[in-house]
């Protein structure tokens, strides 16, 4: 029974950590466009009204900025599945991501509503390219973390379908 | 032929005189509203102002959930909140008689215009083809060699004996009070630049420190090893008077010593000549740093790190009596005096590399004390070609920290200097003028055409920034200034490094919009009893037609204590109606027509009101502030337009939306610990600025409080709004007459100074240069873009700069500022400034070229940020490693030869004064009771405040002034300012006899000392003795003597160049205000700091670890 919710979590944990990747990859994008906004001129002389395209992106910044709430929520909810089907070593590898949320969250400047990022200090280059950076991580440890749900699932499935295979033997044994 | 049409302004013509073509930008302190400006090309403008006018019908505020009060005597019993039934309902649905503010009120242009901020709109270009962009490695123009040929130096150097008397020195980046109606355009007859002469400054000999006789710290030849600071510390001395010889800047370079401005480049082969001439003609007022650079007595672990005199090294020179000449001397002796084995090792490596220039001659700081020079510290000539040098930007306006950029990050990292840029973009000034229906910019990354470019040929140039290759449009080959056709590079655009552009439609997201502005007002309990709103009133009547603006410029007015109040001031009634709003949960407008009105149909109706006001609030009772929501009430009001919002606030703010607690506790004030809420409590305020950034409103906070108002959290309003702060602990209106005087003065100056609205600037640099961080009141909203809702000619800015390529194939790089902004009048101007400085690959060229004050500066806006973020010890300690970070690499990379002691360039000698100025400044000092709002105020003011005043506020100037002369003084407008030496911070400098003025930028202390001449005490300050002088004294009798007449002289010029009003205190030795002006002697010790040599030494023994 065991083996099959801890399949179960894994099968979870990997659709969710596809999602995780998304929000990384959404968030690189954002930063990085963020970053490069007017860096190149061509484009932007191409472009009729600059100011739309710039409301656009402040509008795809603000989104991936409120992914950061869900990302962390997800992340914490998968953890405490493992938790649950008692899953330590993968629970022990996802800790560290959880504590730097943990810590992110609590070091985030003063803000009255939920949220990471200030953006007056965002343009700050220092902070910028950390927040790439810390995308750029994100993106490989879920992508990473998403094989090893992958390899997981499909080992535990395995095992389980083994079992159950031999279950069914052994019954047919008996009989 | 030309489609360029040239609009002949109304020039004020002092510089340039072109009759058909760029004129001067008038002066536009106070501009008279309605000066017609040819808009022919803006035809947009003129159904707004129909719209403007458009009265609402008066019958919108008879039935709603305000009620209409007529302001009069009868209002002191206007009924309490819970009184009102009516006022508490939500403003939707009782209004049925109102359309929405925002489609009702009078804002000129679409919505959706309104909503979006104008960008710099750019037309919609031709395709770029990639194959013209960029292509290789240029035929760069200015690859000029840069050395200067030897008689470049030779006048130079001959200079001296005619220059040896008569007016003093220009006062560097101060700026004469003549800087703020224009500074010099090339060709302009500058401030002669004279040293003074030696015996101006014999007279205070006596009070200069240890006398002559003192003995040298080091025991005479002690050791064998030559003593390698021999050549500094001799000419050290009159060097630390004279103005070093990189000083000469735009103003002047150019007429006087044509050979200073290239003859300072580290390729410059007589650049020693040049210096020890100017040397032996500039004066010294105490005998040479060798002499007088000793500290007295030396703590003995330190004795044998000192370099044994340099007499030792030569003794025919011993024998000089004359200290002044024996500068020049050992340098000229160099050649053929001694061989090289008896050189001292950096002597020998001097030398060696013939040319080493004056910035890089090493200083042993700990054992020459006379560092500071006797004039304002000027601004580094970056080392440019002369044609280069004259066309560049004015070092008041655009000033960077290197002024030769290094070649790659890593040689930068290594220098461990900062690298980034001051602007004073908005600057007063009288520039020239362009109107064109084009303006030339790159196609491909957008600047401006500037005096940097190439012209390939006559149709084409090469962009000085991203090197594409551009055309010259037709229309720019006509030249309106010599009316002559085929010569692009004589226009004024390639002419000018600062400009200004009168700007196409193209540039405009919305018509321009019309000058408005709100006044939201305290008139709380508090507020009333600090009397601050009768001069308020008094100030707004007086320059009420001093406002800037045009037939558009509307005016509103808001007062809040626990509601709000409203002042209905439209066109027809007999009073202003004041309309209470007690909802503040749920802020709403009861009457948005008829709340901002235009000046001039309703001037009569805004002086009613300004004359009442006083009076209105004089009984009240009410204790409480709704700031946020009269704060939302005021964004409201003006989202539709945009506009100016002076809020005047002097309490905590603690009901409704953005209510504050009081955070600091005052025993913690002197703790040496860290401190605490530096950071803002809320973010409320941040937010409200940001919607107000977005609606093109900026907000400026007046604080007049004695009580803790929470600084921290509620200068994020005007911070994030390109607003300004001003802040006046413990106003009041009988108790602190300075604070009232200096209130007044800020009023009238903030009042009539000009403004632009709804501005963008940008700051574009080379191709491999990035910005990193921006510092002062703006929201950046892009990489390079700031949003400035309001821009005024007193802002200041600084940009942290990186460098993301290596600048390997380029000689020069130039940096841009943009600022796109709509004047008082409703032009649309772009002002325009471009700065070009040399790339350097050796990092000894680097050192070289640092600009101390700027690197100062940027390194203070750095500190601000790190002690919100981390924290304040956190700050001090990353500035103490900032000095011990260079000195440390200018010790092992840049000195080819190790000496002992504490060693500096000389370009950097006064860098570790200024980091202990800062260590000890109000912004970060710990240990003396500070209180936390003039704790942040202070950092408001080193990141807002231009280089020259932030300076001052960093190290004040200290002058004696009972022995003022006229020898040395400067003549501005028939008037004579005595021009006295800048004393070192050191009560060792202050004599019993004598009365010294403490210039600290925002304020000024005067100090009598008790043996003081009997002459000064009556003469100037018009008392019999000194027991007489009284106890406060803000003001300097106006008495018809000379003393009088020369001190008041010089304390209005000192006024003068400054936007704000520094106030006077006279103080004697027992005055409570002495520990103030103690504190401002960063030389010495107090209880919790180091003095000046303790801080060297703590530098020593980093560098050494």
């Amino acid at each position: 029974m065991a083996f099959t919710f801890a399949a179960f979590c894994y099968m979870l944990a990997l659709l969710l950590t596809a999602a995780l990747i998304f929000f990384a990859i959404w968030h690189i994008i954002a930063f990085d466009e963020l970053k490069t906004d007017y860096k190149n001129p061509i484009d932007q002389c191409n472009t009729l009204n600059p100011t739309i395209e710039k409301v656009k992106k402040i509008k795809r910044v603000k989104i991936a900025i409120k992914l950061v709430l869900p990302e962390y929520l997800i992340h914490f909810f998968f953890c405490v599945m493992f938790l649950c089907a008692a899953e330590w070593l993968t629970l022990v590898l996802n800790l560290p991501l959880l504590a730097y949320h943990v810590w992110r969250y609590t070091s985030r400047p003063v803000m009255s509503c939920p949220g990471l990022y200030d953006p007056t200090t965002i343009m700050n280059a220092d902070i910028l390219a950390y927040c790439q950076k810390e995308g750029w991580c994100k993106l490989a440890f879920y992508l990473l973390s998403f094989f090893y749900y992958l390899y997981g699932y499909t080992a535990f499935s395995a095992i389980c379908l083994t079992l159950k295979i031999m279950q069914y033997l052994e019954n047919i044994h008996t009989f | 032929m030309s489609t360029a049409g040239f609009n002949s302004q109304n020039g004020t013509g002092t510089g340039q005189t072109y009759t058909n073509g760029p004129s001067q930008n008038p002066v536009a302190l106070q501009q008279p509203p309605g000066v017609g400006y040819g808009m022919n090309h803006q035809p947009a403008y003129n159904p707004m102002q129909t719209k403007v006018l458009g009265p609402p019908s008066p019958a919108l505020y008879a039935s709603g959930p305000y009620q209409p009060v007529p302001p009069g005597p009868q209002l002191g019993s206007y009924p309490p909140p819970p009184a009102q039934p009516l006022l508490t309902r939500p403003p939707i649905g009782v209004l049925p008689s109102h359309t929405p503010p925002q489609s009702a009120s009078p804002g000129p242009g679409p919505r959706q215009a309104q909503a979006t901020p104008p960008a710099q709109a750019t037309p919609p270009p031709p395709a770029v083809t990639s194959t013209s962009y960029y292509t290789g490695p240029p035929a760069w123009q200015y690859a000029a060699p840069r050395g200067p040929a030897p008689n470049h130096v030779n006048p130079a150097a001959a200079a001296p004996p005619h220059m040896s008397h008569g007016s003093a020195q220009p006062p560097g980046p101060g700026a004469p009070p003549t800087s703020i109606h224009g500074y010099p355009q090339p060709g302009t007859a500058p401030p002669p630049m004279n040293p003074p002469p030696p015996h101006t400054y014999q007279p205070n000999r006596p009070a200069y420190g240890p006398p002559p006789t003192a003995p040298p710290a080091g025991p005479p030849g002690a050791t064998g090893t030559p003593p390698p600071p021999k050549v500094d510390a001799q000419s050290w001395g009159a060097a630390s008077s004279a103005r070093p010889p990189t000083e000469p800047d735009t103003q002047e370079g150019d007429v006087e010593c044509p050979g200073d401005v290239a003859g300072n480049g580290p390729q410059a082969p007589n650049s020693y000549n040049h210096v020890d001439n100017r040397m032996a003609g500039a004066a010294q007022p105490g005998p040479p740093g060798r002499h007088l650079g000793h500290y007295p007595s030396l703590p003995p672990g330190y004795q044998n790190t000192l370099a044994p005199p340099p007499s030792s090294l030569h003794p025919a020179l011993q024998a000089a009596t004359q200290p002044y000449i024996q500068g020049p001397q050992p340098y000229q002796q160099q050649p053929g005096g001694p061989g090289p084995d008896q050189l001292s090792p950096s002597m020998a490596a001097m030398s060696l590399q013939s040319g080493t220039p004056e910035a890089l001659r090493v200083v042993n700081l700990l054992q020459e004390r006379n560092l500071l020079p006797p004039a304002p510290v000027p601004a580094p000539t970056p080392c440019l070609t002369q044609d280069l040098q004259k066309l560049n930007c004015s070092p008041e306006v655009f000033r960077c920290t290197l002024t030769s950029i290094p070649q790659t990050q890593s040689l930068l990292n290594k220098a461990k200097l900062p690298l980034g840029l001051l602007l004073h973009p908005f600057k007063d000034l009288s520039l020239p003028v362009v109107t064109s229906s084009t303006i030339v910019r790159c196609r491909s990354c957008r600047t401006y055409i500037n005096p940097f470019v190439s012209f390939l040929d006559q149709r084409r140039w090469k962009c000085n920034l991203c090197y594409r290759v551009n055309d010259v449009p037709e229309e720019f080959m006509y030249n309106p200034v010599s009316r002559s056709y085929g010569e692009p590079h004589k226009r004024p655009e390639v002419q000018n490094a600062t400009i200004e552009f009168i700007a196409p439609s193209e540039y405009m997201l919305r018509p321009p919009q019309p000058a408005v502005y709100l006044f939201v007002l305290d008139v709380s309990h508090n507020a009333v009893e600090t009397g601050y709103l009768s001069v308020f009133c008094q100030s707004l009547l007086d320059n009420i037609n001093a406002l800037p603006g045009d037939s558009r410029t509307k005016v509103g007015f808001i007062t809040f204590d626990s509601t709000i109040h409203f002042y209905n001031l439209q066109e027809g009634l007999s009073q202003p109606q004041m309309l209470i709003v007690s909802d503040i949960e749920d802020i709403f407008l009861p009457t948005p027509d008829s709340l901002l009105v235009n000046l001039n149909e309703c001037k009569e109706l805004v002086q009613d009101l300004l004359k009442s006001l006083p009076n209105l609030f004089e009984k009240t009772m009410e204790t409480q502030s709704a700031l946020g929501s009269a704060l939302q009430a005021a964004f409201k009001l003006l989202s539709p337009t945009g506009g100016r919002m002076s809020v005047f606030q002097t309490q905590l703010p603690n009901l409704g939306v953005g209510a504050l607690q009081s955070r600091e506790d005052p025993n913690q004030r002197a703790s040496a610990k860290d401190v605490q809420h530096l950071s803002p409590a809320t973010d409320f305020y941040k937010k409200l600025a940001l919607d107000c950034s977005g609606q093109q409103v900026a907000v400026d906070l007046f604080l007049l409080s004695a009580q803790y108002c929470d600084l921290a959290s509620l200068g994020c309003i005007s911070r994030f709004s390109a607003g300004s702060v001003y802040y006046y602990p413990s106003y009041h209106h009988q108790h602190n007459p300075a604070q009232v005087e200096r209130f007044q003065r800020d009023l009238k100056r903030y009042l009539t100074r000009k403004i632009g609205f709804e501005a963008v600037m940008r700051i574009r640099c080379t191709k491999g240069l990035s910005i990193h961080t921006f510092h002062g009141n703006f929201f950046v909203r892009s990489t390079d873009l700031l949003s400035l809702p309001n821009v005024n000619p007193d802002a200041g800015f600084a940009v942290q700069m990186s460098i993301e390529e290596n600048l390997d194939d380029m000689q020069v790089v130039s940096f841009q500022a943009a600022l796109l902004y709509t004047s008082s009048k409703g032009e649309r101007r772009i002002r325009v400034h471009t700065m070009c400085l040399p790339v350097v690959s050796s990092l000894s060229d680097v050192f070289a070229g640092a600009d101390v004050q700027a690197v100062t500066g940027l390194l203070a806006c750095m500190a601000v940020d790190r002690s919100v973020t981390s924290s304040l010890s956190d700050a001090r300690d990353a500035m103490t490693n900032a000095a011990i970070d260079s000195l440390s690499s200018y010790r092992q990379s840049a000195l080819t030869i190790q000496q002992p002691g504490l060693l500096a360039p000389a370009c950097l000698r006064l860098f570790p004064l200024y980091i202990l100025a800062l260590l000890k400044q109000k912004a970060f000092r710990t240990g003396t009771s500070t209180r936390l709002d003039e704790r942040v105020f202070a950092m408001y003011q080193l990141k807002y405040q231009p280089l020259a005043f932030a300076m001052l506020m960093i190290h004040p100037a200290l002058y004696r002034l009972d022995d003022l002369s006229d020898e040395g003084a400067l003549n501005i407008n028939e008037r004579t300012i005595p021009q006295p030496r800048v004393l070192q911070l050191s009560v060792e400098k202050l004599s019993r006899e004598g009365a010294f003025l403490m210039d600290a930028g925002l304020v000024m202390y005067l100090w009598i000392g008790r043996n003081c001449h009997q002459n000064f005490l009556s003469q100037v300050l018009g008392v019999s003795s000194y027991a007489a002088v009284p106890e406060k004294l803000c003001l300097l009798p106006e008495l018809d003597t000379a003393e009088s007449q020369r001190t008041r002289a010089l304390v209005s010029w000192l006024r003068d160049q400054r936007p704000f009003f520094p106030s006077l205190h006279i103080i004697r030795d027992e005055s409570q205000l002495k520990p103030h002006f103690m504190q401002n002697m960063i030389e010495d010790r107090t209880e919790s700091a180091l003095s000046y040599y303790e801080f060297l030494l703590h530098l020593q023994q980093q560098i050494s670890k």
